[in-house]
């Protein structure tokens, strides 16, 4: 029996994974549209929440979730774990890097419409993704006990406060005590940490309604409208590469040369229950929601505010029907979407001020815009424009 | 095994293609664009990887104070034992009475020590006599086997003279009253003295030696 040649190893592998060799050639071959530079972002926000995990689970290996112990275990990481200081200030200074690349994602989606038939799984899986992000970003927040961890948890917990009739049984139930204490520091932790791998499986599903639906084709409303696919490899992975190389290197000049930028002086602080810090501020990436929650009198109402800002852009998918997805082709969108992004930044800024009557006015005014262009302009001009499209399609037929 | 062929298999002629072809310059480019990503992958997992080293006391005042402790031993009765824990590790003090010495030096046990003239590096050097002690009177072992790290129970050898003993309950292997394993044992060496002196006739310094100030547990056989 010396005819059984032995098996290359590739095909000893084939065999007992019979998907690989398919699910690697669809990588490779996957058609992708004429996309521009703005579509790299998403591999750096892999590259981005890669780091995030790692670097995560290299701190918790140090961090003590308890109220005693949890600022002394940032300090030992900081100042006697080896390389402890990098490992904090990737995670750290990686979390703003992921935010900006996330709003940058989105605002791409929004702008080239990418949010449209037959995507809406892969934007509202990247929505839920999103709000995650979010919640982990908080949840972690949290975790270093300083004094802004402790009044920033503190505020947002008392939110749910807000709620009607529920609002205090449900606080102490989520906080497992009357106070913000032990029991609510170590549930932040184990959110935290948990989100981290729930969020790893939301984003595999992402990328799988991705890969249904293929990416949009930015080119598709031009006059010159390019239709030809490329295969993934090598362009588009060299393509992404670079943009991964580059976010690094801002991620690098960040943590390196800039390490006061983002963090908060007052979180380098023990927290005290006995006394709220001056000026109390959230990280940038949650600014605008903490401006929303200041300009609405009402806190009930402010919550409502904020959590609906949010949910609008779950229905975008259903309140633009035009057949057109490029916002630079349309050109109401265009002067929308731009109103949005400046509406956006502008609550940024706005959430990172002290209260002032005039930054609570100018919140306000960007709230307006958020909400008009979202259930306004866009309903109303695709409706035009679907209206506009189906009278050529006739003229064209007769 | 249908073919019996004498003239070896067609040869590639190696003069009309070139050993080393000319690789493409995307080959060159892929090839040096992994190497380079490879590198920066090992270099980005080295802080990782050096975060996982022992941390960094927090002075070294501290680390003075933890490797150094006063044992009195006015309460310990001839023929009675305690256990104190010293940097992390658990060290039996035992007082001895003259029977327990005498037993020591018995020939019926010392034939069945697997190291009974302690030539094995365990101790420091003002111990290795027949007492393995500083002072005949006090014995004072680090109580870790040497087979695998459990702590032997203090107890005396069956049929053999009454020396003290430690008995470890992970694998069964045995010690006489000086730490010293029996033969045919799991356990390869004798428990380890640690480096001590007396600062009076009552209290015992553990953590630092006066005849051998180089002794070093860490440099030992084995802890």
């Amino acid at each position: 029996m010396m005819n059984h040649t032995p098996t290359p190893p590739s095909h000893w592998l084939d065999r007992r994974l019979p998907f690989l060799r398919p699910f690697c050639r669809h990588m490779a071959r996957f058609p992708m549209p004429p996309v521009n530079l703005l579509w790299t972002i998403g591999a750096c926000l892999i590259a981005a929440f890669d780091l995030m995990i790692v670097s995560g689970i290299f701190l918790a290996l140090h961090y003590q979730p308890d109220m005693t112990q949890a600022f002394e275990s940032i300090e030992a990481i900081e100042r006697r774990v080896p390389s402890g200081w990098l490992i904090r200030s990737i995670h750290a200074g990686g979390v703003s890097m992921l935010f900006a690349a996330l709003y940058l994602h989105m605002g791409r989606g929004l702008w080239y419409g990418s949010y449209k038939a037959p995507r809406e799984l892969v934007w509202l899986s990247g929505l839920i993704v999103m709000l995650l992000f979010m919640v982990t970003a908080f949840a972690g927040y949290v975790l270093p006990w300083g004094q802004m961890s402790y009044w920033g948890a503190t505020v947002i917990t008392h939110a749910v406060d807000a709620v009607p009739a529920i609002g205090h049984p449900l606080l102490v139930y989520l906080l497992g005590e009357e106070t913000l204490g032990n029991i609510a520091l170590h549930r932040f932790f184990i959110l935290h940490f948990t989100l981290g791998f729930i969020i790893a499986a939301l984003i595999g599903l992402h990328i799988i309604c991705l890969h249904g639906t293929g990416s949009s084709n930015p080119t598709l409303d031009s006059p010159q409208p390019d239709k030809t696919t490329r295969p993934f490899a090598p362009l588009y992975v060299v393509k992404d590469s670079l943009a991964v190389c580059i976010f690094l290197a801002l991620l690098a000049g960040l943590i390196f040369f800039l390490p006061g930028l983002l963090s908060k002086i007052d979180n380098i602080t023990p927290a005290n229950p006995l006394k709220t810090p001056a000026d109390i501020t959230p990280e940038w990436y949650l600014a605008p929601w903490f401006a929303m929650l200041r300009a609405i009198p009402s806190r009930l109402g402010g919550l409502i505010i904020a959590g609906s800002s949010l949910l609008v852009l779950f229905a975008l998918p259903w309140l633009d029907i035009s057949p057109r997805h490029n916002a630079t082709y349309r050109p109401f969108i265009r002067i929308g979407m731009g109103l949005f992004f400046l509406a956006f930044l502008t609550l940024i800024v706005a959430g990172l001020q002290p209260a002032t009557p005039l930054w609570a006015w100018i919140s306000r005014g960007a709230l307006l815009v958020w909400f008009l262009v979202f259930l306004v302009l866009l309903p109303f001009t695709a409706w035009q424009e679907r209206k506009a499209a189906q009278s050529s399609q006739k003229d064209v037929q007769s | 095994m249908t073919q019996q062929n004498d003239t070896p298999p067609p040869h590639p002629a190696l003069d009309d293609a070139p050993l080393f072809p000319r690789p493409t310059r995307r080959r060159v480019l892929t090839a040096s664009s992994l190497a380079l990503g490879g590198a920066g992958a090992c270099t980005l997992a080295a802080p990782f990887l050096n975060s996982l080293r022992q941390t960094e006391a927090r002075s070294a005042e501290n680390t003075h104070e933890h490797a150094i402790l006063d044992v009195t031993v006015q309460d310990l009765e001839p023929g009675s034992h305690k256990i104190v824990v010293w940097q992390g590790l658990p060290v039996a003090i035992q007082r001895r009475t003259p029977e327990m010495l005498r037993a020591l030096e018995d020939p019926t046990l010392l034939t069945q020590l697997a190291d009974p003239q302690s030539r094995i590096h365990q101790q420091p050097a003002e111990a290795e006599n027949p007492h393995r002690s500083l002072r005949a009177d006090y014995g004072v072992y680090i109580t870790i086997c040497t087979h695998l790290g459990c702590v032997p129970n203090y107890q005396d050898l069956a049929s053999l003279p009454a020396s003290g003993g430690f008995f470890c309950p992970c694998h069964g292997s045995q010690f006489d009253g000086a730490g010293r394993v029996l033969r045919n044992m799991p356990a390869p060496y004798n428990l380890p003295v640690p480096p001590l002196h007396f600062v009076d006739d009552n209290t015992i310094r553990l953590g630092e030696s006066l005849l051998s100030p180089h002794y070093d547990i860490t440099k030992i056989q084995q802890l």
